[in-house]
């Protein structure tokens, strides 16, 4: 019973880890451009950012 | 619309740039053709090159190109003209706040939906102890009452926050006296969020915290694709506005050239409009002698001349010569509006349209509610006190949840809108696939449509034609194009000077050549026939060359096709007679009418629509607009004019007229497929009902049968896959 009262918890927080990481990468506008994102990374130079 | 600019004297175009937070200037454009790494990389090492521009940044995606500027002031035309060199026509444009508040829209839904996706997974993880006790009794009182308060605790505010987007609706349709399906969602999660609570709390029987949860997930998955389907039918449709009322060259009087954004150009203005271009407002010729190509406004194909004193209208396209017009209307007074307010009554009509989950959800809706209601009040009749009829009745309404009804229409029409959009045809949403399903009758336009809406060689001595290309290469004129294409790639003549209105002269190989109107080479007498060319070198007998617009090669194909389909097929032009009877008779089309107004076109659909029939325009000028918005459902060809595209429901790319059969048979197999998943919803209500009613559902039920239901309809609507297939 006890170690449910210290793994439950944690689980929750890996669980909320992952939707504010999630929240953050919608926030940083990384669904906006899925087909130049997969060709960006084939160009050899990013350094003309505009957020 | 490409707009072109002569290199030295760039217009300012300083209107559209915006202004950032720190003052630095910005530019948005409309980027055509980019598709590809190679093209993103020159595109924006090119643009990021220029003296003033700190940085470029191509979304590959919608094919803009934002540009920030290093100060306050830049130069837009610059920009646009270097695109241009690469081979990438620009538009400048204005990014709608409207387009930025759906954009948030769409955030806020997949934010709520990985929130649900959260809640349900982990208060999931503490049901399961509780569904395993269910059989074995192994799971203590006191762990049973931890695990329960752990999943409230992570269930409830994931619920309370998912289900903001339907909440919300259900007030605002409950406030507007009707009941949508979103309020037997809300009443039935808000229901049973508080009765779990109260089972928790009194150490009860069953808790629905993962059920409220996971139903809130897996609706918002419908509640997504339906928006995303809109979404980027919205977004096409903003970026055809953006560019359909891109700007006009207004002359000062200080002699400068100014690019203004249509609205505002005013009476009086002194315009200029270039070869190519199309006339922004109505307006009276000052200056210049060109043609008119009026084929978008009207369905005329042949040119109109035009020369100092003549008035045009806003929407024709201007093909030789250089025009100076004055201004004689605004834009919004111009005739393009008349039409343009037609549509909007068009559209009227079409928002009353009921969609196919609406009209489902108007009979689940009230049925649901009187079983929930005979629930409750049976079991207190029954004497079973009103804890026990009170959880019934949620039970009730959370396995009867219109997950799979949720589901049904936007998973089976996104699938078919895919697989569409794989043929070149843009679908804007999904009532229209509704629309479009349940037609009988098709009206085709003629010019544009059904033939490829640009003259085409037909006869000419086969030598002839290598003789005058190099001379028809160098003119933007139709017809002169239409012969170059014929002859393809080659060398070009020279010293060429180009009269408007009457055709070409230059030097081919040292020889004097002309190529253009009869009277242009000496010939008096002859009928002027507007399709047709004469080419003369100084001596010889002139050549002729005529020029006709061909029928697409599978505009038979397809008309039988559609009748096959159970359609009748009608030709509506505004064309003259002898071409739309010739046409009609080549494509065994009884019913044909001719010299069709804007007006004419509009009432005919109306008449159509009165005798009960439901009607597909197919249309693709500024004339079709008004039919197109009346129509039962519309569709227009990549080719067509903006403003029709808009009108429409669908737009197909491509040269292929077969789309719009091939439309027909997938927005068919859509509609079977939406009903077949009606259709077993009603059959698992019809089994979940009773099971409830008598208190046999515990949570371990609603999640299984939640989830199933769920499953099976998007597996039905995955099926879509293979429909249209001949």
């Amino acid at each position: 019973m006890g170690i449910i009262l210290i793994l439950a918890p944690i689980s929750v927080a890996i669980g909320l880890a992952g939707l504010a990481a999630f929240w953050w990468t919608l926030r940083n506008g990384q669904y906006d451009d899925p087909a130049g994102d997969a060709a960006r990374i084939l160009m050899d130079d990013s350094d003309n950012q505009i957020h | 619309m490409a707009l072109t600019y002569d290199l030295g004297r760039a217009p300012d175009l300083s209107a559209f740039l915006r202004k950032d937070k720190d003052g630095t200037a910005n530019l948005d454009l409309l980027v055509k053709g980019a598709r590809c790494a190679a093209c993103m990389s020159k595109i924006e090492t090119a643009i990021a090159g220029l003296p003033d521009v700190a940085a470029a940044r191509l979304n590959l995606t919608e094919g803009r190109l934002s540009v920030r500027f290093g100060g306050a002031r830049g130069d837009a035309g610059r920009v646009i003209d270097t695109l241009d060199k690469l081979g990438y026509p620009a538009t400048p444009f204005d990014p709608a706040k409207a387009m930025e508040a759906h954009d948030k829209e769409s955030r806020r839904l997949i934010l709520a939906l990985a929130v649900a996706g959260f809640g349900a997974g982990n208060a999931m993880m503490f049901s399961v102890p509780v569904w395993a006790g269910l059989f074995g009794q192994e799971l203590g009182p006191a762990t049973r009452s931890v695990m329960l308060w752990l999943s409230a605790i992570v269930a409830t505010p994931c619920a309370l926050y998912a289900g903001l987007p339907f909440f919300e609706s259900a007030w605002r349709s409950l406030k507007a006296g009707r009941a949508n399906m979103d309020v037997p969602i809300s009443i039935g999660v808000i229901l049973t969020l508080f009765i779990s609570f109260v089972e928790t709390f009194l150490n009860g029987r069953d808790a629905y915290f993962d059920a409220a949860v996971s139903l809130l997930f897996l609706l918002l998955i419908g509640r997504w694709l339906d928006h995303r389907l809109r979404a980027r039918a919205r977004s096409a449709a903003a970026d055809l506005l953006a560019l359909q009322a891109p700007a006009a060259t207004v002359l000062g009087t200080d002699g400068l050239e100014r690019i203004k954004p249509l609205s505002e150009v005013a009476v009086g203005d002194r315009i200029l409009v270039r070869p190519g271009e199309r006339i922004p407002v109505d307006g009276f010729v000052e200056d210049g002698v060109s043609e008119l190509d009026n084929a978008l406004l009207t369905g005329e194909t042949t040119p109109v001349d035009l020369r100092p004193g003549d008035t045009c209208r806003a929407g024709s396209v201007n093909l030789t010569g250089q025009l100076r017009i004055l201004a004689i209307a605004r834009s919004e007074d111009s005739a393009v509006a008349a039409i343009a307010r037609l549509v909007e009554a068009g559209a009227q009509t079409k928002s009353l349209y009921v969609r196919l989950a609406d009209k489902a959800a108007s009979i689940y809706v009230p049925v649901i509610h009187s079983m929930a209601a005979l629930t409750l009040f049976g079991g207190l009749a029954y004497g079973l006190g009103p804890r026990e009829s009170l959880l019934r009745a949620a039970a009730l309404l959370i396995i009867t949840c219109p997950c799979a009804l949720g589901l049904a229409v936007p998973a089976v029409q996104i699938t078919a809108s895919a697989r569409l959009f794989r043929k070149g045809v843009l679908v804007k949403s999904g009532a229209a696939l509704e629309r479009l399903a349940e037609v009988d009758h098709v009206v085709f336009d003629k010019t544009g449509v059904l033939t490829e809406g640009r003259p085409r060689l037909i006869e000419a001595p086969a030598s002839a034609i290598a003789l005058a290309a190099p001379l028809a290469r160098t003119s933007a004129h139709p017809l002169a194009r239409a012969l170059a294409a014929q002859a393809g790639p080659g060398p070009r003549a020279t010293e060429v000077i180009e009269t408007a209105g009457q055709g070409v002269e230059g030097l081919i190989e040292g020889q004097r050549v002309r190529l253009g109107r009869a009277s242009f080479v000496g010939l008096e007498g002859v009928r002027a026939g507007d399709t047709e060319l004469w080419f003369a070198s100084e001596d010889d007998t002139p050549i002729r060359f005529r020029f006709s617009d061909q029928l697409r090669p599978d505009a038979a194909q397809t008309i039988a096709d559609l009748r096959s389909l159970g359609l009748t097929v009608e030709i509506l032009s505004g064309d003259l007679e002898g071409p739309v009877s010739r046409a009609a008779q080549t494509l065994h089309v009884d019913h044909w009418r001719s010299g069709q107004t804007p007006q004419d076109k509009a009432a005919a659909i109306d008449e159509l629509t009165a005798q009960g029939r439901k009607v597909l325009m197919v249309g693709d000028g500024l004339n079709d607009t008004a039919a197109l918005a009346k129509a039962h459902a519309a569709m227009a060809p990549g080719g067509a004019l903006d403003a029709s595209q808009n009108a429409a429901d669908l737009v197909f790319s491509g040269k292929a007229l077969s789309a719009v059969a091939d439309s027909i048979r997938v927005a068919r197999a859509a509609r079977s497929r939406a009903l077949e998943n009606f259709g077993f919803s009603a059959v698992y209500n019809v089994g979940a009902i009773p099971l409830a009613m008598l208190g046999f559902v515990n949570p371990l039920i609603a999640a299984l049968a939640m989830s199933g239901s769920s499953l099976v309809v998007t597996l039905n609507a995955l099926r879509m896959h293979g429909a249209g297939k001949n």
